[in-house]
């Protein structure tokens, strides 16, 4: 297993092997992305309560899952860097980073839009919304101090520290506002609040997050290919592929 | 190594960081006044009213003792690494993390409770009632003594960084932001009449977590930081 994980670990073959895997990820995201959608737009009954606007949730649900997911994905990959000194762990980390601060964007703006119809407002400071926004604040800090060194291993390893500090403080971020919003709720909101989703409601948000997974792998084969090109741009295996 | 060297060690740092701050005490003033200054804005932007002024004082307090802990932080170990005093650190065979604790403590003990000795004053003048007095002072001792920690990462991962004042701010605040809420929480539940022990006792969790995992993580961002 070592041998193949160290032979993965080699630019050329991670090269080569993502770019074969990217098609494997990108047309099974697209097809059930297009699928949930349809199922979840036309085919899944109208909320009793919410009508039609509840329909946004198959979007806003499953970039906030993804937008959890790709941070944790972000610091084990930072941790095998900084652990093993693996170099294309690094590479991954950096490449999940700018896909995973969309996805809370994303997650922002639906909640935001959503909200718009449920509160009366465009934005409330929910407990999901507000720990939604401070992890966004900590994919751009991460961003930020990748970007400020210009010697890439150095940008690596102090990223991948900060990556790990991150991923401890999220629960802690996440039940501190949470506690904080249960204090000042006004009762209305909560009663809106989702009491038990249907199960036809529930199977085009399970295939979405299936397809959004599928996307993350199909995003992170793209971008890690051209973070590799990057940084192996002066390596001889290059000159002799072309 | 044994038990006395890393100690003493350790207590040499503190000491050295005290008395090069006790010759330049002026630099160590600029966060408490800075801390004055900034809690003088908020009475200026809303109402004179220490009625309304009282609903927002725990917070306005805590916004502008988190803001001057920062200011300061960003110097904690720059002059150590220019000057190649951080280098020897490293390779002289102490634990790092506890020469770096020792550091972030002394420099606590220049800004962190000055602030925390000052904010009763602060607090009153932005119509705290006295009965807060002991939950605000407490909940900021156990918050400056943790963003001192928590900053200690982020000064050591930006050391070496053009403009790192700001950059700072942005990785550490988001960090920051359970803490403020705890801190602010219990100063506000005292004034409502209730018992701030569940905010102070989950901010004293976070001190300790930080105070044990802070200082590997401050010694990997410096070695980080003078390696390469």
């Amino acid at each position: 297993m070592w041998t193949w994980i160290h032979k993965f670990g080699s630019p050329p073959h991670a090269y080569r092997i993502l770019g074969n895997l990217a098609p494997w990820f990108g047309w099974p995201a697209l097809g059930l992305i297009l699928l949930a959608t349809w199922w979840g737009l036309v085919k899944a009954p109208a909320d009793y309560q919410q009508g039609d606007a509840f329909r946004i949730l198959y979007v806003h649900a499953p970039s906030a899952w993804m937008s959890m997911f790709i941070y944790v994905a972000m610091a084990v990959a930072a941790g095998i860097g900084l652990i093993w000194r693996i170099k294309l762990a690094h590479a991954a980390a950096a490449a999940s980073a700018p896909i995973g601060a969309s996805f809370t964007f994303l997650a922002l703006a639906t909640g935001s839009i959503w909200g718009k119809p449920m509160w009366g407002t465009w934005w409330v400071w929910d407990a999901r919304l507000t720990s939604e926004l401070i992890l966004l604040f900590l994919y751009l800090g991460y961003m930020a101090l990748r970007s400020s060194f210009d010697d890439p291993q150095r940008a690596d390893r102090a990223s991948a520290v900060l990556a790990i500090v991150g991923v401890i403080n999220v629960p802690i971020i996440h039940y501190s506002v949470e506690w904080w919003t249960t204090l000042h709720q006004p009762a209305s909101v909560t009663k809106i609040d989702k009491p038990s989703i249907a199960i036809e409601m529930l199977i085009p948000l399970f295939i979405m997050i299936v397809g959004f997974q599928l996307y993350y792998g199909w995003a992170i084969s793209r971008r890690l290919r051209g973070e590799i090109l990057r940084r192996e741009r002066n390596a001889s295996w290059l000159k002799a592929s072309n | 190594m044994h038990r006395a060297a890393v100690s003493s060690a350790a207590g040499l740092v503190f000491k050295r960081d005290l008395m090069l701050a006790w010759r330049r005490w002026d630099e160590v003033a600029q966060p408490l006044i800075f801390y004055v200054v900034v809690t003088t804005l908020f009475p200026l932007a809303t109402t004179p009213d220490l009625s309304q002024l009282r609903v927002i004082s725990g917070g306005v307090v805590w916004v502008a003792a988190l803001l001057a802990s920062l200011l300061a932080l960003e110097s904690l170990f720059r002059s150590d690494v220019e000057d190649g005093t951080m280098e020897q650190w490293v390779l002289s065979g102490q634990p790092l993390g506890w020469l770096l604790l020792a550091k972030v403590a002394s420099h606590w003990v220049l800004t962190g409770l000055p602030l925390v000795v000052m904010s009763p004053v602060v607090g009153t003048a932005l119509g705290l009632p006295f009965a807060a007095w002991g939950t605000l002072v407490l909940s900021l001792l156990l918050g400056t003594a943790t963003l001192s920690v928590l900053g200690g990462i982020g000064a050591a991962l930006t050391v070496g960084v053009r403009r790192g004042s700001v950059l700072l701010s942005l990785l550490v605040l988001p960090l920051a932001m359970p803490l403020l809420i705890f801190g602010s929480r219990a100063v506000s539940m005292v004034m409502d009449g209730d018992s701030p022990a569940g905010p102070l006792q989950l901010l004293a969790a976070i001190f300790f977590l930080t105070l044990s995992l802070g200082p590997l993580a401050m010694s990997a961002a410096i070695r980080i930081s003078v390696e390469s």
